[in-house]
């Protein structure tokens, strides 16, 4: 632990820093590699027993699946307590929003992989057309043995034993790199992991960015990255050097396009769910949060007051005492935050909140009417409680407002007009579009969960977990009895017919030109 | 025509991605992409006088000084890449029809052009006829028809079953285009190689640049004119080139990178990609080994090996047979019968032989040539080791119980040399294997089912085929990628179109059916009815609804 505060401050610096930060930067990381250097040896020593685990293929086995699987089961039901409060000081997470985005659909998630277990391993007979005689092909799903999983800090056991679900069920020995950003979490999983699982397959190895850098230098068989886009283009070129496949969650400014909704209902529904995203998921740090909204202008003016009205009776008159905000992470992150509103004219779009304690690093639920789209929050993802409204003329205008920014992970959509819906799912690129809710698609096992260009690549959750973190192996078996002659060299004009004939499936051209009975046609003589 | 094939081949002898010497090679690359004909140059040629000036000396001095101009550099792919986007934006590609019409085309121009084709990879590689109709043309034609027949299919929406959690919602998988895709192929298939892919891209309604591979040279240009003959130009474009277009090429921001080719270069356009975060397909090669049992009918095991082997482009495929792992006392025995059907294939004079391809050039000749040189390696030849190097031909060549670190035990062989290990149990070939990097493709020769099941959980492979060679690839419901070193990311039939897709999860919710549990202010009867929703738990959700807890 030591110094963990400059190791926050090391993975935070804003892309343009200082020279001397940048010093200050430099001599902390040799420290930190110093410091590495010691145990680094040992690192690598178990990293070669965990090899030698994978090789001995007891992770391939089902029982051992399914005995992890129920062991992480285990460990979300025993840990509950620990987990809350783990949580609860690295972000201060309300125990409920705990369980509902992090314990909660993690059982859900084990429960599903425990379900379909045994059906996603026992892989795919492929269909072959008629010629292909006495053979059978089926894919068969492997192991791709010892992958990496490094998760990020705003929801720190969630992202950290998800894709570990899908890790564990697909057969491989994992490490998990959790968070240093999120101490207590990152402890606790260190600590409860080797007692429910096979420590001998899976490890946790805590620590600083020094320590990231090292294990991405080293040769895995996949490694699974969420966080930022600026790391993931780090963790992608280390991958490069060992041609390792990637996932990488990211993230991206997720828009929520409200039409001019004319039902009084729906209207407080759309805005429940949007504050919902916004505020009481991590406090706005969280990767498929709302990070804008999109209206048309003459019904923001109706938004923001409706907004106002929801607000209070979620999180009450004064919401820095109603312990159901979570804090912004650390210092880094709140001045980060701080800065997003220094802005003149950003700080004049305010309608709403704007409060800040740099102490108890709270920030108020805040909105901003029509901050200028070149400010900083316009343009950067803002991963906090501060929610800025777009005014547009017509609503169909959100498309291409969207398309001319990078992809996000999310789109939201509330609208009823079907062809507003139509052309928003097939004109925008997104990870995925959710219709008149937030932050759901995390839960539904059965879509796949993961970005697009600056969002992402790859996808997990459900049976996309098992696939991610597993091998498609195409097997054909043949029989030795059928061999059609005109396969092998010499080569004739007769040969090329019938393989003429059998590619178009043409049975009876084949059946003709054995006979003799079909001239060949179209070949050139070879002299 | 002889003497211009030898030519060309001498100029590409230094390595893997030579710079093309031909400067009309370089000037054809912009007579075809979109923004030449945007931005005509004074001394722009057309396709006509260009076929003219190939093998004219005084307009390829004049082509010379224009190269110097038109230098396919960072500046020019930029600018390719942003008329590309540009087209893509109009959402034209995203039609059924506009996709249909150009595999339609594509189709037809395989029908209409099929001589040209069958030419252009005699130049390249001496490819027999028949073997450049089965392994390019025809495998080329199916992929186009499969995804013809079954485009429809694809592009719709996949329903899915949404769980009591997100109630009363319903969702589905959207298939969209990446966007604005690059695919760099290779020459050992120069044609099928390079539009197999870009069948997928077009099927998944991409905007593509194709790069075909300046080792060979002629399928390379065949492909340039053709491809702007038949296939939309403002959406479709081919750079041609060598290592400096293709540097400039991956300077650029893709949505997609499908390469095909060595290793060596996979590592260099996967960190390329990784400046712009862009996903990559990898099609590499490595060692492909084939195990071969003892109980086996050894005439037809043998003609099925020389199949995977010396009838696949001469030993010049990803998937060919790299060594064979065989029993030390069966190895005399399978050694007879792959020389009675080697006779049998290519006659007393394999040299002579026109059914066999001949090695692309004189530096993959030379690197072949180092292999069968190395000492502990040249005493080892069974069979073959006959060369012609005027010819760019080497006999099929075997060689039994080569050490296992020698450089032809180490390297990818990529040609007609085919070392045999012997092994005491037929078991112990897994560790050899298991020792090397993950391969492309294993093949196993066997009658024993036992040794079948263990081959297919102990091996980790891209494929794995038993008791034949190659045919794998032919199925279209068989993912075709790498694993490891041997690449990443599949293709052929749906996977082609998937590999071209971002699968997008849409989920439909109704105003109605929230639960207050969802939002704050958070109480403790909340908490229950999150877990009893989150856990599907029916009772659960009634009695906490009640007010009550199991608990």
């Amino acid at each position: 632990m030591v110094g963990w505060k400059q190791v926050l401050l090391y993975m935070n610096i804003p892309s343009k820093r200082s020279k001397r930060t940048q010093t200050c930067l430099s001599q902390f990381f040799e420290r930190d590699m110093e410091l590495e250097n010691e145990v680094v040896e040992e690192m690598e020593r178990e990293l070669e027993e965990m090899r030698e685990c994978y090789r001995s293929g007891r992770t391939r086995e089902a029982s051992w699946r399914k005995s992890q699987l129920n062991g992480l089961l285990q460990l979300l039901r025993e840990r509950e307590e620990e987990i809350f409060r783990a949580l609860h000081q690295d972000l201060g997470k309300h125990p409920v929003e705990a369980y509902r985005d992090e314990i909660g659909s993690l059982i859900k998630s084990v429960n599903y992989a425990l379900d379909g277990l045994l059906r996603w391993m026992s892989g795919n007979k492929a269909k072959l057309p008629r010629i292909a005689l006495l053979s059978t092909a089926e894919i068969v799903p492997e192991p791709l043995g010892l992958v990496l999983i490094i998760s990020s800090w705003n929801f720190p056991i969630g992202l950290s034993l998800e894709p570990l679900i899908g890790a564990l069920a697909a057969g491989n020995a994992v490490v998990l790199k959790p968070s240093e950003l999120a101490p207590e979490c990152s402890s606790l999983l260190a600590n409860a992991i080797p007692r429910y699982l096979d420590y001998k397959a899976v490890k946790v190895i805590q620590g600083g960015p020094g320590t990231g850098e090292r294990l991405l230098h080293w040769k895995w068989d996949k490694i699974f990255f969420t966080g930022s886009a600026r790391i993931g283009r780090r963790v992608l070129a280390a991958a490069a050097e060992h041609l390792t496949p990637v996932t990488l969650e990211l993230g991206g400014k997720c828009p929520a396009v409200i039409d001019t909704l004319s039902s009084s209902f729906d209207r407080k529904v759309a805005v429940q769910r949007v504050l919902g995203a916004k505020f009481t998921f991590s406090a706005g740090q969280v990767c498929i949060g709302v990070d804008y909204v999109l209206v048309e202008k003459k019904f923001s003016s109706t938004l923001v007051e409706l907004m106002k009205v929801e607000m209070k009776k979620m999180l009450g008159e004064n919401p820095r005492e109603s312990r159901t905000v979570s804090r912004i992470v650390n210092k880094h992150h709140f001045l980060r935050l701080q800065s997003l509103l220094l802005d003149p004219l950003v700080k004049s779009s305010i309608v709403h909140g704007g409060l800040m304690d740099e102490e108890n690093l709270f920030i108020e639920p805040t909105i901003l009417m029509d901050p200028p789209l070149q400010a900083a929050i316009m343009k950067d993802e803002i991963f906090g409680p501060l929610l800025p409204i777009v005014t547009l003329n017509k609503i169909e205008d959100s498309i291409e407002f969207i398309n001319s920014r990078p992809k996000p992970l999310a789109i939201y959509v509330f609208t009823k007009d079907e062809s507003l819906g139509r052309s928003m799912v097939s004109k925008t690129s997104s990870g995925s579009v959710v219709f008149n809710d937030t932050i759901i698609q995390y839960l539904a096992d059965a879509l796949p969960f993961g970005g697009i260009g600056e969002s992402g690549m790859g996808k997990y959750h459900g049976k996309f977990s098992f696939d991610t973190f597993s091998h498609n192996k195409a097997v054909l078996r043949r029989s030795f009895l059928v061999d059609f002659w005109f396969r092998f060299p010499p080569w004739n004009d007769d040969k090329l017919q019938l393989f003429r004939s059998s590619y178009c499936y043409d049975y009876l051209g084949i059946v003709l030109t054995v006979l003799g009975l079909k001239r060949t046609n179209g070949v050139s003589k070879r002299d | 025509m002889m003497a211009m094939m030898k030519s060309v081949s001498s100029i590409n002898l230094s390595q893997d991605f030579s710079a093309l010497g031909g400067s009309c090679q370089t000037i054809r690359t912009f007579a075809y992409c979109p923004m030449s004909r945007a931005n005509p140059s004074p001394i722009s040629f057309t396709h006509a006088s260009l076929r003219i000036s190939r093998c004219s000396a005084s307009v390829l001095s004049v082509t010379m000084e224009e190269e110097k101009e038109q230098a396919f550099d960072a500046g020019k792919a930029a600018l390719l890449v942003k008329e590309l986007r540009k087209s893509f934006n109009s959402g034209k590609t995203k039609s059924y029809e506009w996709r249909a019409a150009q595999l339609q085309s594509i189709s037809k121009m395989i029908d209409e052009r099929e001589k040209e084709i069958v030419q252009a990879l005699q130049l390249d590689l001496s490819k027999p006829e028949l073997e450049a109709f089965v392994s390019e043309i025809s495998m080329t034609k199916s992929s186009c028809q499969k995804a013809l027949k079954d485009l429809k299919h694809w592009m719709a929406p996949e329903k899915v079953n949404t769980s009591i959690t997100t109630y009363p919602s319903s969702a589905e998988i959207v298939s969209e285009p990446f966007g604005v895709v690059l695919i760099i192929s290779t020459w050992n298939y120069p044609f099928l190689l390079s539009l197999d892919p870009v069948i997928g891209a077009i099927a998944a309604g991409n905007a593509i640049v194709l790069k075909p591979s300046e080792i060979a040279p002629a399928t390379s240009s065949l492909l340039a004119r053709l491809l702007s003959e038949y296939v939309d130009r403002s959406i479709i474009s081919v750079v041609e080139g060598a290592v400096p277009e293709t540097s400039a090429l991956l300077d650029q921001k893709w949505d997609k990178i499908f390469y095909t080719g060595s290793t060596r270069v996979g590592y260099i356009v996967m960190a390329a990609a990784a400046k712009h975060l862009t996903p990559v397909v990898l099609e590499l090669g490595g060692k492909c080994p084939a195990i071969v049992d003892s109980n086996v009918d050894l005439k037809v095991a043998a003609r099925r090996m020389l199949a995977g082997k010396w009838v696949c482009n001469n030993g010049q495929a990803c998937i060919a047979i790299d060594y064979i792992v065989t029993t030390k006392s069966f190895a005399p025995k399978l050694v007879d019968a792959l020389q009675l059907a080697l006779e049998e294939f290519f006659g007393k004079n394999p040299l002579e032989s026109q059914d066999m391809s001949r090695i692309v050039n004189l530096y993959h000749f030379k690197r072949l040539a180092k292999l069968l040189d190395e000492d502990g390696t040249s005493d080892k030849i069974v069979l073959g080791g006959q060369r012609d190097e005027n010819n760019l031909r080497i006999a099929p060549t075997i060689l039994l119980d080569v050490p296992e670190d020698s450089l032809i035990m180490r390297e990818e062989i990529f040609g007609p040399l085919l070392p045999i290990l012997t092994v005491d149990d037929i078991e112990d070939s897994f560790h050899i294997i298991n020792s090397k990097p993950k391969p492309l493709a294993a093949y196993l020769f066997s009658d024993n089912d036992g040794l079948q099941k263990q081959f297919v959980q102990n091996i980790s492979a891209g494929g794995m085929l038993i008791n034949d060679t190659v045919l794998h690839l032919t199925v279209p419901t068989l993912p075709f990628g790498g694993v490891g070193e041997s690449g990443m990311g599949a293709y052929h039939g749906k996977f082609s179109f998937d590999a071209f897709s971002h699968k997008k999860g849409v989920l439909y919710r109704s105003f109605k059916g929230d639960a207050t549990t969802r939002y704050p202010p958070y109480t403790p009867e909340k908490q229950r009815l999150l877990k009893a929703l989150l856990s599907g738990n029916i009772i659960g959700i009634i009695l906490a609804l009640l007010g009550w807890s199991k608990e």
